[in-house]
């Protein structure tokens, strides 16, 4: 069992196979880095560190050595091989793990490269099976070329079945540009991803080194004492000059916002490139990490088209694929980030999927819906605000202050007003349509989107109704999407039995295994 | 093809679901009430300010409420889905095509055993609804039903 077999770079397999050799410094460094940060954390909580170097030093080696240990280990007895009908891999020193994964299994293989695999040359392939992110299989890590190799020998034996294979495999398939963005527009793009996130980690930081502060941050006192002592100038400047300072501020706000937005934006869709390849949406982007991931078109289930409050009326979108593959963290494959619609038309076409035209047939919410939402977010806030105008009263009556629940009443309505608002805006803008082949859902407020699904692809319809829905005879139709969600909201129940009705002829004439894909 | 089923009535669970929920309710009301007694001995109100509530609420609970669940649920298994409806206060009514589902489970838990009971589940592989519970089955329906789930999904493959 522990014959070492040397990574040979051929993809005719059978034979068990080892990963990198230099695999092992890569996980080494990577387990040395996420350490210190606990062992930085045990010194300063034991008070190691103030016992200086010779105390220190040992212990660091120590880590070093353990993280190097266990990585080798990790590697020696880590092996993978390609078999007939599945990928196999073998891996754990006391526990030990055999996982097979057939080929049909596998919904899509990922090739993904992190900042220190990078610098070696290495990379970390990634098998989707939608068990969902923990379950799932990685092999890392190997040369480049060989995860290449790797990716089409396992594309190959996996489409072998589906007899549409590629003449050859082994040479880089021919690729049609559908969407790449420059670095003008990749500075756009971050423009509009605008973020205050900067501040959260920033209090979060704080909150860990708090005890590198001579004072409590939090304390707002202090501040005061801090402003009458050292800083009492401040106080003395006048109102122009407080004024001034609250502008500065704020410039700084929207300096650091833009640039933490810029800096994101840059690190995760630098080099963005969309093609169409034969074995489907192929996207290459990342400046420190570049990702490659290959969505196979067959797999797409539903489409999304999302977009901004404000970048709407630059028309600017971004297009998303949902599928049973799912990208890190979020559950949908961002295709186009940021884009026209024009820029979008042909990589919506490439899906199969069609846009809604002059001829979709759209349905607003019921009107009851609409009437009930306004209804239940001002109730309560009317309610409040009624109680708190009640104290105001109640205290002049007295000859006490009221000033203080009347700007509590007034808070209340005008927050009551806006969610009025709110739930009127997201009524008037939520639309939903079904023809023949797909349906369509409109919806949304700060982030407006527009989600397309086929109907043969759905898995299940709910008809949800709330105790007020069913006093007044509307529902929400929930769809089962694999990877995604979709519902409409609001709808007349008399509709939503018919849309049920139409979707589940058309899911049930076609089955799973069936289905193209 | 088959109509939109809307119309059709359901079919209701097995008379024994409501003895299994008051069993399962009254399990759950117990530390409850016991509770209520133990507050009541340490006299800290006027006699019965802890057990008559209590004792009212769990008396709703066992007596009352797993019948109108019972009269709230219901299936109907069609040639080719299966729609499960059930919620006093939030209605759902879901309709899962046999051609959708990926795999199918039947639990027995000790209170569905002791009443001859079990719980059909159909997996799917949407992320809403990924699994569609039915409890209240009759065990030998449950299992009539997943083998003719199983036989369709199988035939359709083939």
């Amino acid at each position: 069992m522990n014959v070492a077999v040397p990574a040979a770079p051929s993809t005719t397999a059978e034979e068990w196979r080892r990963t990198s050799r230099t695999g092992f410094v890569v996980r080494g460094i990577m387990a040395v880095r996420n350490a210190a940060l606990p062992l930085l954390a045990a010194l300063v909580g034991s008070g190691a560190w103030k016992q200086g170097w010779l105390v220190i030093a040992p212990l660091v080696a120590l880590a070093c050595a353990i993280g190097f240990a266990t990585s080798w280990l990790a590697w020696r007895h880590f092996r993978y091989r390609l078999g007939d009908a599945d990928v196999r891999v073998e891996k754990g020193l006391l526990s030990r793990t055999a996982r097979s994964v057939p080929y049909e299994r596998i919904q899509d293989v990922s090739v993904e490269q992190a900042l220190i695999p990078r610098l070696f040359g290495l990379v970390e392939v990634k098998f989707e099976t939608g068990a969902g992110g923990k379950d799932e299989l990685a092999i890392g890590y190997i040369t480049e070329a060989e995860g290449a190799a790797l990716r089409e020998t396992v594309r190959a034996r996996k489409s072998g079945e589906g007899a549409i294979t590629g003449a050859d495999d082994r040479a880089e398939p021919e690729a049609r540009l559908l969407f790449a963005m420059d670095l003008k527009r990749l500075l756009t793009f971050g423009l509009f991803e605008f973020s205050l996130v900067v501040f959260a980690v920033l209090g979060g930081v704080l909150q860990q080194f708090d005890f590198l502060l001579s004072f409590d941050f939090w304390d707002f006192d202090a501040w005061l004492a801090l402003l009458a002592g050292p800083g009492h100038r401040l106080g003395e400047l006048g109102l122009v000059a407080q004024a001034l300072g609250a502008m500065l501020a704020l410039s700084v706000l929207a300096v650091l916002g833009l640039v933490t937005g810029l800096g994101r934006t840059v690190l995760r869709d630098y080099g963005f490139r969309l093609e169409e390849t034969p074995k489907g949406l192929r996207r290459r982007r990342g400046l420190l990490t570049r990702t490659d991931v290959v969505m196979p078109l067959h797999r797409v289930q539903a489409l999304r088209i999302t977009s901004g409050i404000v970048r709407r009326r630059f028309g600017w979108h971004g297009l998303s694929v949902v599928s049973l593959a799912q990208d890190t963290k979020s559950e949908s494959h961002v295709v186009v980030p940021f884009g026209t619609m024009e820029e979008i038309a042909p990589v919506v076409e490439t899906t199969g999927f069609v846009l809604p035209g002059s001829a979709t047939d759209w349905h607003m919410a019921s009107r009851r819906q609409r009437n009930d939402s306004i209804a239940l977010a001002v109730l309560p806030l009317a309610l409040m605000a009624v109680a708190a105008l009640g104290v105001a009263l109640a205290a002049r009556a007295a000859g006490l202050p009221a000033s203080g629940p009347l700007l509590a009443a007034f808070g209340l309505a005008a927050f009551g007003a806006f969610l009025a608002v709110r739930a009127w805006y997201l009524w008037r803008h939520r639309r939903h349509a079904i023809d023949a082949r797909q349906l369509f859902v409109r919806e949304g407020w700060l982030a407006p989107h527009l989600a397309i699904a086929s109907r043969v692809k759905l898995q299940s319809v709910e008809i949800a109704q709330g105790p007020w829905a069913r006093r007044r005879g509307y529902a929400d139709v929930n769809f089962g999407v694999a990877g995604g969600k979709l519902a409409m909201h609001g709808v007349p129940l008399e509709a939503a039995r018919a849309i049920r009705a139409a979707v589940l002829d058309s899911v049930a004439a076609v089955d799973f295994s069936r289905l193209p894909g | 093809m088959y109509g939109t089923m809307d119309e059709d009535a359901l079919t209701p669970l097995h008379p024994n679901y409501v003895k299994a929920v008051r069993l399962g309710t009254a399990l759950f009301a117990l530390p409850l009430v016991i509770g209520a007694l133990v507050l009541e001995t340490a006299g800290l109100l006027p006699h019965g300010s802890f057990v008559v509530p209590a004792l009212l609420v769990a008396l709703y609970g066992v007596l009352r409420v797993p019948l109108r669940r019972y009269h709230a649920r219901g299936y109907q298994m069609g040639a080719d889905r299966l729609r499960v409806v059930r919620g006093l206060l939030f209605r759902s009514d879901t309709v899962v095509p046999f051609g959708r589902v990926q795999h199918i489970d039947v639990l027995q838990g000790p209170i569905e055993r002791g009443y001859g009971l079990a719980t059909l589940v159909l997996h799917t592989a949407g992320n809403h609804n990924a699994s569609v519970a039915l409890p209240g089955l009759g065990h030998a329906d449950a299992l009539a039903m997943r083998e003719a789930i199983r036989a369709h999904v199988k035939r359709e493959t083939i």
